[in-house]
């Protein structure tokens, strides 16, 4: 179920954590990983936030580079997450 | 078959994607000791050219200095070629500690442990002393040796945009319920060549109870008034938890490295970190030559002092040419091109002009970074910085570059 604001949260976090002033905006579908925007190592910050902010845990084995590709891909997991808590 | 022609054709199509790309690398070879003049044969089989070098870690000048020389020699009589060992099984000689000793006191710290290099130092400091309950946060242009050496460990990583100060603040808070924080930074970043703000860092780390890790590489003998290193510029000697720092640049150039800092990191890494653990120890030979050095810098500062003025000397020169640099007061001034072929090419024609300066591109910088990399040394005489620059100021009006900004020099020649 889609969780109102979460997609443009991840925006807004993404484009601060990772962008340099003159880079090009990002959209739901940017790839970030694979793109090279966020380098695979880095995500750790992202999850880290996602799971304070919506007191969840996202197990080190479902938070791959895969999953976390775009805003879009980051805004699945993290419902399911949500919806899993109950 | 062991090797198979699949095997061999999928390396041969990467390789000449790399060529393709423009990004494959060649190498120089060169007939003579390392100094601001040198004698190269390149491509290979070419006669022997004698040109200026631009881009050696030999700042101080001391990578063939006479006295040097002979001080290695004297080791080698007094102390052998090799020795055969691990520094924990029989590799440790009274020259390893004599030296493990006047690196405390030069660089100000508790203790300092030996290794075959500060890759390696790099590679086995951060497994040596924290474990999956610790977080290090490391600034996004640290060196790649400690990209591995944090990779290796099971501590959690996050990183703070280059030399920002307020996010390394959010990722303090962001991060306060770990057992450790180590924070990690070059302290002088060896590809843009600008000085981290260990001041900065140190009252941070203070207030949010976490330690500091500083690769001084290439500031160690000549960042600072004494050459002691970044802490010193920036008035925190005393205040780093951990120093790595290479004998493989200013500090005699052939190899070897240490952890410095406080007694009990050090002595887990004397302990626990795998390269000390599994890696033969340096050469007596090195030892021996390193010495010298550190007995030549205790004496005076004038190598240093001739570095930070030929540095200025040659930064003000490109500059008042039209040259793209990266911002700073260091002996690295990164020279930006952008593109990894235009890079390439103006390396090439530098070298037809006598002047040797390797472009650097992707994966050693990032892509549409790429820069010849200038390094000024105190053997650099103002003759050289006079006939270097005259070769930039030419060849950069052959690629009609001089004055541009980054955005038009990209809009000429691509990313």
């Amino acid at each position: 179920m889609a969780i109102e604001g979460l997609k443009d949260i991840v925006l807004d976090y993404v484009t601060k954590e990772y962008l340099e002033d003159d880079s090009e905006a990002l959209t739901y579908d940017t790839p970030l990983i694979s793109g090279g925007i966020v380098d695979s190592f880095s995500m750790v910050s992202l999850k880290r936030f996602l799971e304070n902010k919506y007191a969840i845990q996202i197990p080190d084995d479902q938070a791959t580079p895969e999953a976390f590709d775009s805003v879009n891909k980051i805004a699945t997991l993290v419902e399911a997450f949500v919806a899993k808590k109950g | 078959m062991a090797y198979s022609d699949k095997i061999r054709g999928t390396y041969q199509a990467q390789l000449k994607g790399i060529q393709d790309a423009g990004l494959f690398k060649q190498e120089r070879f060169i007939h003579s000791p390392q100094a601001a003049d040198i004698e190269v044969e390149f491509p290979a089989g070419s006669p022997l050219r004698k040109v200026i070098n631009m881009c050696a870690n030999n700042y101080l000048g001391l990578s063939s200095h006479p006295d040097v020389i002979k001080a290695a020699h004297e080791g080698l009589e007094t102390r052998g070629y090799g020795m055969s060992s691990v520094r924990f099984i029989c590799g440790t000689q009274d020259i390893h500690r004599e030296l493990e000793n006047r690196m405390t006191q030069f660089l100000g710290t508790e203790d300092t442990l030996l290794f075959p290099s500060c890759m390696d130092a790099n590679a086995g400091v951060f497994e040596a002393i924290l474990t999956k309950d610790d977080v290090i946060i490391s600034d996004r242009l640290v060196h790649a040796s400690l990209v591995d050496g944090i990779r290796l460990c099971s501590a959690m990583h996050d990183t703070i945009k280059h030399s920002d100060m307020a996010h390394l603040e959010e990722k303090l808070q962001l991060h306060a319920d770990k057992r450790f924080k180590l924070v990690v930074t070059d302290g002088v970043f060896s590809m843009d060549g600008d000085t981290a703000k260990l001041d900065e860092m140190v009252a941070l780390c203070e207030k949010y109870d976490a330690m500091l890790l500083v690769d001084d590489s290439h500031s160690s003998g000549f960042i600072g008034k004494t050459g002691r290193g970044t802490h010193e510029k920036c008035g925190v000697m005393g205040k780093i938890d951990v120093i790595t720092t290479t004998f493989g640049k200013a500090l005699g150039g052939a190899s070897g490295g240490c952890v410095s800092g406080r007694r009990e990191l050090v002595e887990m890494c004397r302990q626990r970190a795998r390269p000390y653990l599994f890696s033969n120890t340096i050469a007596p030979v090195v030892v021996a030559g390193v010495l010298k050095v550190m007995e030549i810098l205790s004496k005076s500062t004038e190598r240093r002092d001739k570095l930070e003025r030929n540095a200025a000397y040659w930064r003000k020169g490109l500059t008042e040419a039209g040259f793209v640099l990266k911002e700073g007061d260091t002996p690295i001034v990164p020279v930006m091109f952008f593109n990894a072929k235009l890079a390439q090419d103006f390396s090439r024609s530098l070298y037809d002009e006598g002047i040797y300066a390797i472009g650097f591109f992707f994966p050693v910088v990032a892509q549409g970074q790429a820069r010849i990399r200038t390094q000024i040394s105190a053997g650099h005489e103002i003759h050289h910085l006079d006939k270097a620059l005259a070769a930039f100021v030419k060849v950069g009006k052959k690629f009609d570059i001089l004055g541009k900004t980054k955005q038009e020099i990209i809009a000429k020649y691509g990313m």
